[in-house]
């Protein structure tokens, strides 16, 4: 199963500094266990560009196309059996300490 | 027929469970398990009850899913057919993963308690949607997202292990003492509810003691149903209630319980102080003294407001108003949100013998309490004092 791991910042004050994880060592365990399929840090929403095709004319807009506070600063891909196994992988992310993070599954139509 | 209504009682959750474990298909486990109850009550009293009720609905609920599963051309069809047909007949107990896999936290609290009563407890959706006072299609969609999101986030059909056995199981409990609260709060459906689930967890479960706790807390809260309220709906307080009234067996059997169980979590603390008041033959026999050294482990453990009021309570009985009123000193910053705080502060104050502002109390906690039976008791509290 397929999870899009949404990493975002947080607008809660409230963070947890006890044992934050090691991004780099989160990162090469899951890529040792085929478990993180892909993923990145994101550039600045600022850089962002929101595209839309309507009446046959390309619309663009400069920043993303919601304005909220929280950002998605990356994203990763994960593979994992279920979502018990995502929610592990997920909650060892530094940035689940820090921020938020969405589990996303794969519809797979 | 009486023995279907039995039937379904004993075998339900197991049928549902087993199907859903087979099919990977809430909504046709529980369709076929209703199904097969169905022709049990259409066969029964014809035909006479099965010697093994139990497996003579699962071969018909089975059965009853193939059926289905052959006319819809699914892509994984062959594969739960193979599971249908081929899953030996001594399969293993299901219940339990039912129940954590209704209860994960993914989930919405609402869904998990709504999942809960609909899957594992078996209640028809219409009652489940009148004991929470919303309509039959809002409950329905509400059902029907919780199972959309098990399988489209696949959501495991286990029991979790180890550590995370532990981490889970809270919110288990949870989900049972919320259905409780909401049944001692007037739904006696639900109430009755909760403990048939808290015993079926009982018995998976036969090791743990907060499991254990929780079932002996129900039976003690739920042994005064018939002495809480006077023929006007008004609450009674405790001290005024007829002991009598109060079901003895089932006070008897959650101290059973509790001799065998050893105190490690919350529930055991509530269960052993509310064996405090049940085992007390009149008012004047409840060992407060007991009763205040568990609330000051509660109040360790979960310092919440209410616990801290309850905690003042306690020891006011146990070491004289003047105690109580010390404790509560430690509540100050809710009382403007709790009206309970200064109906504790009224109550203690009368017993110091300042009746003049004990009545002030009375009246100013009536002021701040929402208009019915609480707030009448608080008048008729102020009304005594002259």
């Amino acid at each position: 199963m397929k999870y899009m791991m949404f990493v975002c910042t947080d607008t809660e004050p409230e963070t947890d500094e006890s044992r934050v994880p090691d991004i780099e060592v989160w990162v090469a365990e899951n890529d040792a266990a085929g478990r993180r399929r892909d993923g990145n840090v994101l550039a600045s929403p600022t850089a962002a560009t929101t595209v839309r095709v309507r009446g046959g004319e390309v619309l663009l807009t400069d920043g993303p196309f919601t304005e909220t506070k929280e950002v998605i600063v990356g994203f990763d891909i994960l593979e994992c059996a279920d979502l018990d196994e995502a929610i592990t992988v997920a909650a060892a992310h530094p940035m689940a300490h820090h921020g938020r993070i969405e589990l996303r599954p794969y519809a797979d139509l | 027929m009486e023995a279907v209504a039995a039937a379904h009682q004993e075998h339900w959750t197991r049928l549902v469970a087993t199907l859903i474990r087979l099919t990977g298909d809430w909504t046709l486990a529980e369709d076929c398990a209703q199904d097969a109850l169905a022709t049990a009550l259409e066969r029964w009293p014809r035909d006479g009850v099965p010697g093994n009720p139990g497996g003579w609905l699962m071969t018909v609920a089975r059965n009853r899913a193939l059926d289905v599963l052959r006319r819809a051309a699914t892509e994984d069809r062959k594969l739960r057919e193979l599971a249908l047909t081929t899953d030996p007949p001594a399969e293993p107990d299901d219940r339990l993963r039912l129940i954590f896999t209704c209860c994960h936290p993914a989930l919405a609290l609402e869904s998990r308690v709504a999942l809960t009563l609909r899957t594992v407890a078996g209640l028809p959706t219409s009652d489940i949607a009148r004991a929470f006072l919303v309509t039959e299609p809002t409950m329905t969609r509400r059902l029907t997202r919780a199972k959309a999101k098990i399988a489209d986030a696949r959501i495991p059909y286990r029991v979790p292990e180890g550590d995370a056995l532990g981490e889970r199981l809270p919110g288990v409990l949870a989900v049972l003492y919320l259905l409780f609260n909401r049944g001692y709060d007037g739904e006696p459906l639900l109430a009755d509810e909760a403990i048939r689930l808290a015993r079926l967890l009982n018995t998976l479960m036969p090791t743990d003691p907060e499991v254990s706790s929780l079932l002996a807390l129900f039976l003690l809260q739920h042994s005064r149903r018939h002495a809480r309220r006077d023929t006007n709906g008004d609450l009674v307080p405790l001290d005024r209630q007829d002991r009598d009234a109060w079901d003895h067996p089932a006070i008897d059997e959650a101290v059973q319980i509790l001799r065998r169980t050893p105190v490690t979590g919350p529930y055991a603390l509530q269960a052993h102080i509310a064996a405090c008041h049940a085992t007390a033959a009149t008012p004047s026999d409840t060992n407060w003294p007991d009763i205040a050294r568990w609330y000051d482990e509660l109040a360790r453990i979960q310092p919440t407001p209410v616990i801290h009021l309850n905690r003042a309570v306690a020891h006011g009985y146990a070491y004289g108003p003047t105690a109580g009123l010390d404790q509560l000193a430690t509540t100050k910053d809710i009382r403007h949100s709790y009206p309970m705080v200064i109906a504790v502060e009224a109550d203690l104050t009368a017993r110091t013998g300042d009746t003049e502002r004990a009545k002030a109390l009375f009246h100013e906690a009536a002021a701040a309490s929402e208009d019915g039976p609480e707030r009448r008791a608080l008048l008729a509290r102020a009304e005594e004092l002259t």
